[in-house]
């Protein structure tokens, strides 16, 4: 790492213990924004960042900007339940998130922050037989492409997980699951703020509160961004904007394949430890980790209409807590402490899009819904080499714009499980 | 709460309506005859837009009838209900 970029350890710890931590240095500059660039990113989201960074490291392009409307990890990065795993039935899909999860299993080294990576395992519960099938199926896919993967009776699971309601009465039983020990949660701050740290290292501008209102274009070629801040030239532009991927390709007159909709998730008040792992099932829709703090980490649906309000209906958190409840008694008298929403941009084949566009110089992040945390360092890692070389790197090829003409969708609805 | 206007029953909350999306999307005359991007076009791409948004409701725990609705995405201010087939209403400041 360059520019005196302080290292994080013991020492530096006990050296600015010594000074009361006045002195610790900005973990990224705030400068202004230069007339031009090689590339524009928009969007500081974990994308976004994480993008910058391989920029930055893996093709060694630094005069690079991201550009982010409001603060940096602020939109789904910062609201998401943080759950993280690759065993999804297509190979496509399974080869990009395992590159992901790779990704993180050496992440808070190679950043030098703690991003709390904990592989503690996720489950996914069936409750009949169609589940059961599935499951075992994608179990079988999964360890086909080479990702850990495994099946687990009722008994199995309670072992694992005691406080978990598994009485044959009840009206959803768990029949079984699966298991995926590698996968986990992580600190979402954490890792946008990882990953900002090292790219600003490199060189890379980050600038917080400038807006990208329109997207310059030359015929069928980009070249630049108008911003809150003034115009900013550059001959590639990468959006990388969660829910707001349409309004961005707006700008730039195209229209996409996505519908942006809230998704809420809500945490209680801390307990002490009774949940190691992470639970998810789609059948009663939940999924729910308990965090290093005792809160419990509760992911709710989607509101069922389109919405940029980031925040949704109450009636989808009570829907939310009932299922929570018929799997976990345990937790009936529980307090809420805090709850919210983010806009997640949600494509027909719950697969992603991470492509060249008709407009040359223009790429394009998004499609990622409700489930694209676990995919932030692969996603930036593929982002990185298709704009750096203007074309798709061979794990992100199949998730191009052109899928939706030619018809080879990558269907993970259901097939994924819970889509998260 | 998203209170709905239906236009046969009147004022109920959202949970009684199922979503139908974008507004106005109509099946292409000559399906024989078009292009795969014009197919992709019409089966995939989306306005999703920021701001007013004309979308259709289907009252599916009540009439059961299919309706049009201005409402704007960031607010979720209903400014129209009409019926199918019918062109939006002029909008009024
Ligand atoms: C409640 C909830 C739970 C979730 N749970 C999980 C989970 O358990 N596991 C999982 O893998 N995924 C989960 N997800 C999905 C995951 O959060 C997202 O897929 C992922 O974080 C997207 O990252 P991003 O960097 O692309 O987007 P974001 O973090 O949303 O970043 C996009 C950025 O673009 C900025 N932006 C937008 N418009 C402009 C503009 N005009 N100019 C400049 N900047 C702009 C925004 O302010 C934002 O900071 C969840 C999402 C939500 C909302
Ligand atoms: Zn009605």
């Amino acid at each position: 790492m360059k520019k005196g970029l302080k290292k994080y350890s013991l020492f530096s710890l006990v050296r600015n213990a010594l000074s009361y931590h006045q002195h610790w240095q900005e973990a990224w500059r705030s400068p202004e924004p230069k007339k031009a660039y090689d590339i524009v990113i928009i969007g500081a989201g974990g994308h976004g960042l994480a993008t910058a960074y391989y920029l930055a490291k893996e093709h060694g392009i630094t005069n690079v900007v991201v550009l982010e409307k409001g603060w940096l990890g602020g939109g789904n990065t910062g609201r998401n339940t943080t759950i993280i795993r690759s065993n999804y039935l297509w190979d496509e899909s399974a080869h990009l998130y395992e590159h992901s999860l790779k990704l993180f299993e050496g992440l808070s080294q190679e950043l030098n922050f703690n991003i709390m990576f904990s592989q503690r395992g996720v489950i996914n519960l069936s409750h009949n037989l169609h589940d059961l099938r599935e499951l075992s199926r994608r179990v079988n896919a999964n360890r086909l492409n080479g990702i850990d993967s495994e099946i687990l009776t009722t008994e199995q699971v309670k072992a694992l997980v005691p406080i978990i309601n598994t009485s044959p009465r009840s009206r959803y039983p768990v029949l079984g699951a699966s298991l995926q020990r590698r996968g986990g949660v992580a600190r979402h701050d954490a890792v946008a703020w990882g990953f900002a740290r090292g790219a600003d290292a490199r060189g890379v501008d980050i600038i917080q509160n400038c807006e990208v209102t329109g997207i310059r274009r030359n015929g069928a070629k980009v070249e630049g961004v108008e911003t809150s801040r003034g115009f900013i030239k550059a001959n590639k532009v990468g959006v990388v904007t969660a829910g707001h991927s349409s309004v961005l390709a707006a700008m730039a007159g195209l229209r996409l394949p996505i519908q942006s909709y809230p998704l809420q998730a809500l945490v209680s008040e801390p307990i002490k430890p009774v949940l190691h792992t992470v639970v998810m099932s789609s059948t009663v829709h939940v999924y729910v980790s308990q965090s290093d703090r005792g809160e419990l980490v509760i992911g709710a649906g989607m509101d069922a209409f389109q919405s940029y309000a980031q925040r949704g209906s109450f009636a989808v958190i009570e829907h939310q807590t009932g299922a929570l409840l018929e799997l976990f008694p345990i937790f009936s008298r529980l307090r809420m402490m805090r709850q919210w929403g983010g806009i997640v941009d949600v494509s027909p084949d719950a697969s992603p899009i991470v492509s060249k566009t008709p407009i040359k110089g223009l790429y394009l992040n998004c499609g990622w819904g409700t489930g694209g945390f676990k995919a932030t360092p692969g996603s930036g890692w593929v982002f990185a080499y298709t704009i750096a070389r203007d074309q798709p790197h061979r794990l992100n090829e199949p998730f191009n714009l052109e899928r939706f003409t030619t018809g080879r969708l990558i269907d993970e609805h259901g097939a994924a499980a819970v889509a998260h | 709460m998203l209170l709905i206007k239906c236009p046969w029953c009147g004022e109920r909350d959202a949970h009684e309506f199922s979503y139908g999306g974008e507004a106005h999307i109509t099946r292409p005359e000559n399906p024989d005859k078009l292009s795969d991007e014009q197919w992709a076009d019409y089966l995939f791409m989306q306005k999703n837009a920021m701001g007013p948004f004309l979308e259709r409701w289907v009252h599916a725990h009540g009439c059961r009838r299919w309706f049009n609705v201005r409402r704007d995405t960031v607010t979720h201010e209903i400014t129209a209900v009409y019926k199918m087939g019918d062109r939006p209403p002029e909008r009024t400041a």
